[in-house]
C-alpha cells in the first residue's frame, strides 16, 4: 500500500469516526429518563378529566353554565352598578386585571387571581379561605370594596331579572316580594344598617336568602369550571420529547427556552411548588415575599385556614351538596402552625408572563424581579421562607423567563 | 521524509480543526452543563439536590423502631402528586397477631426541604383484622418523603417511619 493510500485510509477513518460520534450525539435524547418523567407530569396531556364538584350538583348543568356566565358579567350586581366578576377577571386579560390591587367599588388589599384551571384547586383565594369556586364567588359580592352589595339585594335582582334562568336550574324561586321580611339591602356585611336589617330577619327568611345566594355562586362556578388553559408551545415540545421527535422539539423551543426548562425542573427548584400540568400544587408557601407598607398586616394562610373552617358556605355547610366524607381536603387540612404564617397560594404559571404585576399584592412588576427574589431568597418578615438562595447567574435567570413564555396559550371559556 | 512530516502535521491539524468544529457544533446540544461539569455538580449538592440519600429503606412492610409491631401500608390507588387519598395501615404484633384497638397518629414531611405534610391525615376507622383506615394522605411534590406513625396498643408505644420516593 502506498503512502498516499495509507493517508487517505487514515483520513477516511477519521471522518467516519467523527461523523459517527456527531451522529450519536445529535440523535441521543436531550433529556434523561427521570427528566422525561418530570416533563410528562407538567404536560397538559397529564391533566386528568375534571371530576364533578361534589359540593355543587349543578356544576356541569349547561343551563347553569349559561346563567352563571350572565351573572359573571352583569354589573347590576354591585352597589354602584359598575362592578361585575368580569371587571377584575377580564377574559381578554386571561381573567385577571393586570393591577397590583383589585379595584371594585373600592380597592382591595390583594391582587385579583386568575381563574383558568382553578376548578382543580381545593382552595380559593391567596389564603385559601374558601374551598370551592361557588363559595369563592360569594366572597367578593359582599365585600365592601369589591361588589359592595348584600345578599337580599342580589336575591331581589335575581327575582327581577333572572327568574326564568334561576328556576330552570334550581326550581321555584321563593316569593321575596314582602319587603318587610326581605329588605332591599340586608346581609352579614360591613355596612351597619345592612347588617342590622339582616339580623332583624327571621332565621327561616335568612335561610331562604342564603339558599338563593349559594345557588348564585353555584351558577357562577358552573361557568368558571370550564375556564381552562389550552396546549402551549411547551406542551407541543413535551409531546414531541415523549415521542422522541427531535425535529419538532427543535422547531418548537429555542435553545435558551430549553435551557430555562432544564433549570426550572432542576437546580432552580421551581417544581417544588409549581408542579403538575397546571404548574401549581395549589398549596400555600412562604417565599419571603415582602409586605406592602400601606396595607394592613397579612398573615396569609394562617388567617385563611381559620376563615375556611368558619365559612358558612364551606364543603361541610348545609348549602354544600357534598356528603361530609367527600370534604376530605377540609376534614384533613392543616389548620395551624408556623408553616402557614405568610404562606400564600402558588398560582398556576400557565400564561404567567401576561400577568404582571406579580405576587399576592402585585409587589413585583417584572418576572426578572420575581426571579431575582427567588434567587436571593431573603428572610421572611414573619414565619419561615421555604426557599434557599439559588445563586444562578443572569443568563440562567433570563433563560427561565424565556421558558416561562412558552407556557402561554389561549384560555378556553364557555 | 520531509513529505511524510508534512503529512503528519496535516493530519494533526485536520484532526484539531475537526475536533474544534465538532465541539462548537455540539455546544447547543449539550448545553453549558457540559462545559462546566464541576459547576453543575456543585450546584446539585448546594441545593440539597433532588435526589434522596442512598441506602434508604423504601419497604412498605417494616418492623417498628423498637420491634413491638410489624406494620405495612397500602395506598388505595397509585400515589399521585397533589391528590388527597387514603391508605390502609396493617398492624401486627411481632409474632404476627393482628393488633386491635390501637391508637395511631400520623406525621411526616420532606426532611430535605424542612416541611411537613400538606395535610393532617388521621386514622379514622378500624377495619378489622389489624387494618386501620388512614384518611387525608397527600404529597404535593415528587422526591423523598417520610411518613411516620406513632402506634400505641396494650400500653406499648412504638414508632415507625416509612420512606417514599415519589416521581414528579
Amino acid at each position: 500500500m502506498s503512502e498516499r493510500s495509507k493517508l487517505l485510509a487514515g483520513l477516511g477513518l477519521l471522518i467516519v469516526l467523527v461523523a459517527g460520534g456527531l451522529g450519536y450525539i445529535f440523535t441521543r435524547p436531550a433529556w434523561t429518563d427521570a427528566e422525561l418523567v418530570t416533563l410528562k407530569t407538567l404536560w397538559i396531556g397529564s391533566l386528568p378529566p375534571l371530576e364533578p364538584d361534589p359540593s355543587n350538583q349543578y356544576g356541569d348543568d349547561p343551563a347553569a353554565v349559561e346563567f352563571g356566565k350572565q351573572l359573571f358579567f352583569d354589573t347590576r350586581f354591585s352597589s354602584n352598578g359598575e362592578v361585575a366578576c368580569g371587571t377584575c377577571h377580564l377574559p381578554e386579560k386571561g381573567f385577571q386585571d393586570g393591577l397590583p390591587l383589585a379595584q371594585g367599588v373600592g380597592t382591595t388589599n390583594r391582587r385579583a387571581m386568575p381563574i383558568a384551571g382553578t376548578a382543580y384547586s381545593p382552595w380559593m383565594f391567596w389564603d385559601g379561605r374558601k374551598d370551592s369556586q361557588w363559595a369563592q364567588a360569594l366572597g367578593p359580592l359582599e365585600s365592601a370594596v369589591e361588589h359592595g352589595g348584600s345578599r337580599t339585594f342580589y336575591a331581589h335582582l335575581i327575582a327581577e331579572h333572572y327568574r326564568a334562568e334561576y328556576e330552570a336550574v334550581f326550581g321555584e324561586l321563593p316569593d321575596l316580594s314582602d319587603r318587610s321580611r326581605f329588605p332591599e339591602v340586608a346581609g352579614p356585611v360591613a355596612d351597619e344598617s345592612a347588617r342590622a336589617a339582616w339580623e332583624a330577619m327571621s332565621p327561616a327568611d335568612r335561610e331562604t336568602v342564603n339558599q338563593i345566594y349559594a345557588n348564585m355562586g353555584k351558577a357562577i362556578a358552573a361557568y368558571e369550571r370550564q375556564i381552562m388553559p389550552t396546549a402551549s408551545r411547551f406542551d407541543v415540545y413535551v409531546q414531541a420529547a415523549l415521542e422522541n421527535d427531535t425535529q419538532t422539539m427543535n422547531a418548537t423551543l429555542t435553545d435558551e427556552e430549553v435551557e430555562g426548562l432544564r433549570l426550572f425542573i432542576g437546580p432552580a427548584n421551581c417544581t417544588r411548588c409549581h408542579n403538575g400540568p397546571l404548574f401549581t400544587d395549589n398549596s400555600f408557601h412562604n417565599t419571603g415575599v415582602p409586605a406592602v407598607e400601606s396595607l394592613p398586616e397579612d398573615t396569609g394562610r394562617a388567617q385563611g385556614a381559620q376563615g375556611v373552617l368558619a365559612d358558612e358556605f364551606n364543603c361541610l355547610s348545609p348549602y354544600s351538596d357534598a356528603e361530609p366524607k367527600e370534604c376530605a381536603e377540609l376534614n384533613f387540612m392543616v389548620a395551624e402552625g408556623e408553616e402557614l404564617e405568610r404562606a400564600f397560594k402558588a398560582p398556576s404559571l400557565r400564561n404567567v408572563t401576561s400577568r404582571a404585576p406579580f405576587m399576592h399584592a402585585g409587589q413585583f412588576t417584572t418576572l426578572q424581579t420575581v426571579l431575582n427574589h427567588y434567587n436571593s431568597a431573603p428572610a421572611s418578615l414573619a414565619g419561615h421562607n421555604e426557599l434557599e438562595p439559588l445563586n444562578l447567574n443572569e443568563t440562567q435567570l433570563n433563560a427561565i423567563v424565556a421558558f416561562l413564555h412558552t407556557l402561554n396559550s389561549e384560555i378556553a371559556a364557555p | 521524509m520531509q513529505n511524510k512530516t508534512l503529512k503528519t502535521i496535516l493530519i494533526i491539524a485536520l484532526t484539531a480543526v475537526i475536533t474544534v468544529i465538532a465541539f462548537i457544533l455540539l455546544m447547543p446540544v449539550l448545553g453549558p452543563r457540559f462545559m462546566h461539569p464541576l459547576m453543575a455538580g456543585r450546584m446539585e449538592s448546594m441545593h440539597g439536590g433532588s435526589s434522596a440519600p442512598s441506602g434508604l429503606d423504601y419497604a412498605t412492610e417494616r418492623s417498628t423502631d423498637n420491634g413491638a409491631f410489624q406494620v405495612s401500608y397500602a395506598s388505595e390507588d397509585a400515589i399521585a402528586i397533589n391528590q388527597i387519598h387514603t391508605w390502609t395501615l396493617h398492624v401486627e404484633t411481632a409474632d404476627g397477631q393482628p393488633v386491635e384497638n390501637a391508637t395511631i397518629t400520623v406525621d411526616g414531611g420532606m426532611p430535605q426541604h424542612g416541611h411537613g405534610l400538606p395535610t393532617a391525615p388521621q386514622v379514622t376507622e378500624y377495619l378489622g383484622d389489624g387494618d386501620y383506615l388512614v384518611e387525608g394522605m397527600k404529597f404535593q411534590m415528587g422526591g423523598w418523603w417520610e411518613v411516620k406513625f406513632n402506634i400505641t396498643a396494650s400500653d406499648v408505644t412504638d414508632t415507625i417511619t416509612f420512606n417514599l420516593n415519589l416521581e414528579g
